[in-house]
């Protein structure tokens, strides 16, 4: 498996040739992270550094402690060793479920994060309006959870996490659990959102398709500990249409992602 | 994209079972009375257990009509007044056991106990040291409602879901926005659940309260000791339905204030 790291990409972040113009200094960076948790290692040596402008997708093997390395970049799980450094407080968070407040529309849902951060009421509604219009819940904004679909909550859930308007948002696998058709919609919802705010994205996926898709780099990591493997930049330009993936420099590339993940394996 | 459609037809047939099923087995039980009475018991026993329209019959009938009345209030004065006190007893301790752990290990020995006090050996020395009146009658009801009124909140305070507190580290929320907006109304469908059970276990501390005390204003416990050293089975019977009456209606009060506070949204609470 020790092969696998004499990768032709640089396994120590982002190479500069790869930045894309106009990309400003890192929003994250991390330095040989080393997560140990109960005894077991989930992550070892890794760095990362992702741009103001950036759209970096993580992928790798189940349990390779890609969520653990979204936990340590978000600051809710302390690194046993290394560092991380964050060029901003205002990050967004998306979870692998909706998980929204059951009690509460999903106006009120989408407000949350505003409340906890004492923004002022009326500029709050205004913000909230206009996230729960940019994913295209405007007509369910009076809606509970629970009378919402799968793919409808993972919406809201994306604009709960816009209302603060993050400069760095991390993704944890939010499409996972959705259809095929659902996950495109999304993709372009998202992706649009990036274009518009040009914020800096950490995207954990399982999809190959997906993460060649949506981002400006993908990052892929070794089993447990997870290690990184390879830091491949993906040049296609913005906007990106669904049927890019068709192409057959898409599929070279994707290919190639596909095959460090299984050789990883 | 289309709203998911709520459960239909749960509605159309609802009342049906919700009313047809509690109805047949009243006419079992009616029935199955009828037959002890009638065909069990000899004519010479039947004062034992009377038919139920005799029951009834001496329930409407004065003066066991006033003073099932006067004691049905006595008890339910006493046990809501208890039933408020343990909530807000209930409330404040499953707070502090849900936001402190030292706390929570401190305590949780002794609200276990509470479950298994031996109240009827403790209900007399209750009114040895607080007397036979209306606090004393309290404690009996707080000891006997307290439990559930604890366990049920902290189960709501503590079961919320893992990344919802993620969030609201992220967001730096302090730990009273952390309470009031996210573990209070997680919280809610428990604290109700926690309300149904404690309303029926205070009727049944009122009463006990009272029964054991033997003085005191006449609730329906000593109203109950009075008929039964008289022999007055009728009455006596009368007296105990009117008890699960107040229940009955105490778990259907709190029942149906669940699920107006949060039946839209919890599952538990038919959402």
């Amino acid at each position: 498996m020790a092969n696998v790291r004499d990768d032709e990409t640089a396994p120590a972040g982002r190479g500069a040739t790869t930045e894309p113009a106009g990309t400003s200094p890192d929003l994250l960076r991390l330095r040989g992270v080393d997560v140990t948790l109960g005894g077991t290692d989930v992550l070892s040596g890794l760095s990362l550094s992702v741009g103001a402008g950036e759209f970096v997708s993580v992928i790798g093997p189940s349990g390779c402690g890609k969520s653990t390395l979204l936990r340590v970049a978000a600051g809710l799980t302390a690194p046993t060793s290394g560092s991380v450094e964050r060029a901003t407080d205002n990050i967004g968070f998306v979870f692998q479920d909706p998980t929204l407040m059951p009690w509460r529309t999903v106006a009120r849902n989408v407000r949350l994060l505003g409340e906890l951060a004492g923004t002022e009421r009326k500029r709050l509604r205004a913000e909230a309006a206009q996230a729960i219009e940019t994913v295209g819940l405007a007509e369910f904004a009076d809606r509970l959870p629970r009378e919402l679909s799968g793919g409808m909550r993972m919406r809201a859930s994306l604009a709960r996490s816009l209302v603060l308007r993050p400069d760095l948002f991390l993704f944890d696998e939010p499409f996972g659990a959705l259809d095929e058709i659902t996950r495109e919609q999304l993709n372009l919802v998202l992706m649009g959102l990036f274009r518009a705010r040009s914020f800096g994205g950490l995207f954990v996926t399982h999809s190959v398709e997906e993460a060649v898709f949506l981002s400006t780099r993908v990052v892929v990591l070794s089993p447990r500990p997870g290690r990184l493997l390879a830091d491949i930049p993906v040049t296609f330009g913005f906007p990106r249409a669904l049927d890019l993936r068709y192409t057959p420099a898409f599929a070279a590339l994707a290919g190639r992602v596909a095959g460090l993940l299984e050789g990883a394996l | 994209m289309r709203a998911s459609d709520p459960s239909p037809g749960r509605r159309g047939h609802g009342w049906v079972v919700r009313v047809g099923g509690p109805l047949v087995v009243f006419v079992l039980i009616t029935a199955g009375w009828y037959a002890l009475s009638y065909l069990v018991l000899a004519p010479d026993q039947r004062f034992l257990l009377p038919p139920p329209h005799e029951v009834l019959a001496a329930g409407v009938s004065e003066p066991v009509r006033g003073e099932l009345l006067a004691a049905s209030w006595v008890t339910t004065r006493t046990a809501l007044i208890g039933l408020g006190v343990a909530f807000a007893i209930g409330a404040l301790l499953a707070v502090a056991m849900a936001r402190a752990q030292w706390v929570e290990r401190a305590l949780y020995p002794y609200v276990i106990l509470l479950q298994t006090v031996p109240i009827l050996a403790i209900v007399p020395v209750i009114g040895f040291w607080f007397g036979y009146e209306l606090g004393a009658r309290v404690i009996v009801c707080v000891i006997v409602a307290l439990f559930p009124l604890i366990i049920n909140p902290l189960h709501g305070l503590r079961g919320v879901d893992r990344r919802l507190h993620d969030l609201f580290d992220l967001a730096g929320a302090s730990r009273w926005a952390r309470l009031w907006k996210l573990q209070v109304p997680n919280a809610l469908p428990h604290v109700f659940v926690g309300l149904q059970s404690a309303a029926g276990l205070s009727v049944v501390g009122a009463i006990v309260g009272d029964y054991y005390f033997g003085r005191g204003e006449i609730g329906l416990g000593l109203l109950l000791a009075r008929y039964s050293s008289r022999l007055q089975s009728a009455a006596m019977l009368a007296a105990v339905l009117a008890a699960c009456l107040i229940g009955l209606v105490a778990f259907w009060v709190f029942g149906a204030l669940g699920r107006r506070i949060v039946g839209r949204w919890s599952e538990a609470w038919g959402a």
